[in-house]
């Protein structure tokens, strides 16, 4: 039989015998920041479209959480920098051929946007809420005016942060398993679909569950779309690309891909839904929190398989 | 200028001396290192073949850790030479993960570090730690746009090859054959 051995005099910690660089902040902010930008996106389509009376659970009541999701998020990343003091240099440059600055950059502004937005609507969880000093309610009334201007605004970043989270690992060509652009709308669709699971938690009336419930069995049929065609694209291509496919298709990632990404993710929420739509008693929760924990493990799955798949030479 | 290096599999022994000389120059934290020694045996028994290689960062021309470093940390300095500034590394890891070669590891003070070609010597016309130590004289180093310097003298002179060239990074360390 012939064989090849390789036997390597390097023992960098994190990058040997594998790249272990990035842990559990990296895929907790990529699920934080999907999520908000899935809330955001529709919180601004329905604001644009003027339903605004009639989704009030996505327009004015679920984007309450996404300063929180955000600060949280920017947080775990802050966490994962290994030279924490200098994290300002992001900051100082704005570099087109890194997604990483750029989306330093989005999140820059948009963290700041989805506070207003949530001030705008803090009377929705606080009705008596004052904002104490007139030029604070001056502000309001003015901002107030602007809001179709601000939702055109978030729609757009928040579709560049959704697609980011993914765009962020396709662009390193050194890992396989992240070097393909469908990651790119797959985040996005995994996000505008966890965020969708969450609105549904805040809708207000019937009517409003439904449509998100819809959206959502749409966005998950999209996914398994994705999914699928990510995987066709890996098998037909270089052996690298074939063996990072291996890692779910047989090696160490199988089960937890298709047992808690595939199976408990999406394919079990999608027909929860299904009945939940044929006016079945399914409680909303359990749909939304498999959605939402698919979203979670999906992401951790990626990031970590991805530091395993690598070129040989 | 185009700096560039080449390593002969046939003459290099697998001594370490290259990776010890570059911890030391180099002040390399205990436990890590900037260059390291590969041993590849290929073929199917008796017929074995070994091949020996010093390996380092290739300095490419199309460098993946320059393209994804947000902050301009990671950079090209005079003739080609990839480095990183400390200073405006904030230690995010996408250099370590975007490198096919895993030439890079973070540094225990925080920043990104890797082989520098020893900008520090090359500036005073010495030739790096790595290359000047080696006790069979298998690695040369030098100027690939001037036709008369080492490296673009045993280059033409010898059949070679880069590591992983379908990686579409363009490395700058040529290995003789």
């Amino acid at each position: 039989m012939r064989e090849e051995i390789i036997t390597s005099g390097r023992l960098n910690p994190h990058i040997d015998p594998h790249l272990e660089i990035w842990h559990w902040q990296i895929p907790l902010y990529l699920f934080l920041g999907g999520l908000a930008a899935g809330i955001l996106f529709f919180a601004a389509l329905y604001t644009i479209m003027g339903k605004e009376d009639k989704y009030p659970g996505a327009v004015r009541r679920a984007p309450i959480i996404v300063p929180f999701l955000l600060v949280l998020g920017l947080f775990a990343l802050f966490l994962d920098l290994k030279h924490k003091l200098f994290f300002w240099q992001l900051y100082t440059i704005i570099k087109f051929e890194s997604p990483m600055s750029w989306g330093a950059w989005t999140l820059m502004a948009i963290t700041p946007l989805s506070m207003v937005w949530a001030a705008l609507h803090i009377r929705e969880f606080f009705p008596k809420w004052d904002w104490k000093y007139d030029i604070l309610k001056d502000i309001e009334k003015e901002v107030q005016k602007y809001k179709v201007h601000i939702a055109w605004v978030m729609i757009v970043l928040a579709v560049i942060l959704g697609i980011y989270t993914g765009i962020l690992l396709s662009a390193f060509n050194a890992r396989p398993l992240w070097n393909t652009s469908i990651l790119g709308p797959l985040f996005l669709a995994s996000g505008l679909s966890a965020g969708a699971a969450a609105i549904i938690l805040f809708a207000k009336s019937e009517k409003e569950r439904r449509l998100f419930t819809k959206i959502d069995i749409l966005l998950i049929v999209i996914e398994l779309f994705l999914i699928t065609h990510l995987f066709m694209g890996f098998m037909a291509s270089t052996s690298v690309q074939i063996d990072a496919a291996n890692l779910f298709l047989g090696g160490q990632y199988t089960a937890p891909f298709w047992i808690f990404v595939v199976i408990l993710g999406l394919i079990v929420p999608a027909g929860l839904k299904i009945m939940e739509l044929r006016h079945m008693k399914i409680p909303v929760i359990i749909p939304v929190v498999l959605v939402l924990f698919g979203g979670i493990m999906f992401r951790f799955i990626i990031v970590y398989a991805g530091q395993m798949s690598r070129w040989l030479y | 200028m185009r700096y560039a290096m080449a390593i002969d599999t046939k003459k290099c022994v697998g001594c370490s001396d290259c990776v010890v000389a570059c911890q030391t120059e180099n002040n390399v934290p205990i436990g890590y290192c900037r260059d390291w020694i590969v041993e590849v045996t290929d073929g199917t028994y008796p017929q074995l073949e070994i091949e020996l290689r010093s390996e380092r960062c290739n300095h490419c021309d199309n460098s993946p850790c320059v393209r994804c470093c947000p902050t301009g940390a990671s950079h090209y300095e005079k003739g080609g030479i990839v480095t990183v500034t400390h200073n405006k590394c904030i230690g995010c890891g996408a250099c370590i993960a975007s490198c096919p070669y895993d030439a890079r590891y973070s540094h225990p003070e925080g920043y990104v570090d890797k082989c520098t070609f020893c900008f520090h010597r090359i500036e005073k016309g010495l030739k790096p730690a790595c290359v000047a130590v080696c006790p069979t004289k298998c690695m040369y180093f030098g100027d690939l746009e001037d036709p008369n310097s080492e490296v673009s003298l045993v280059l033409k002179k010898r059949k070679h090859k880069t590591l992983i060239p379908e990686a579409g990074t363009k490395p700058q360390v040529y290995y003789l054959i």
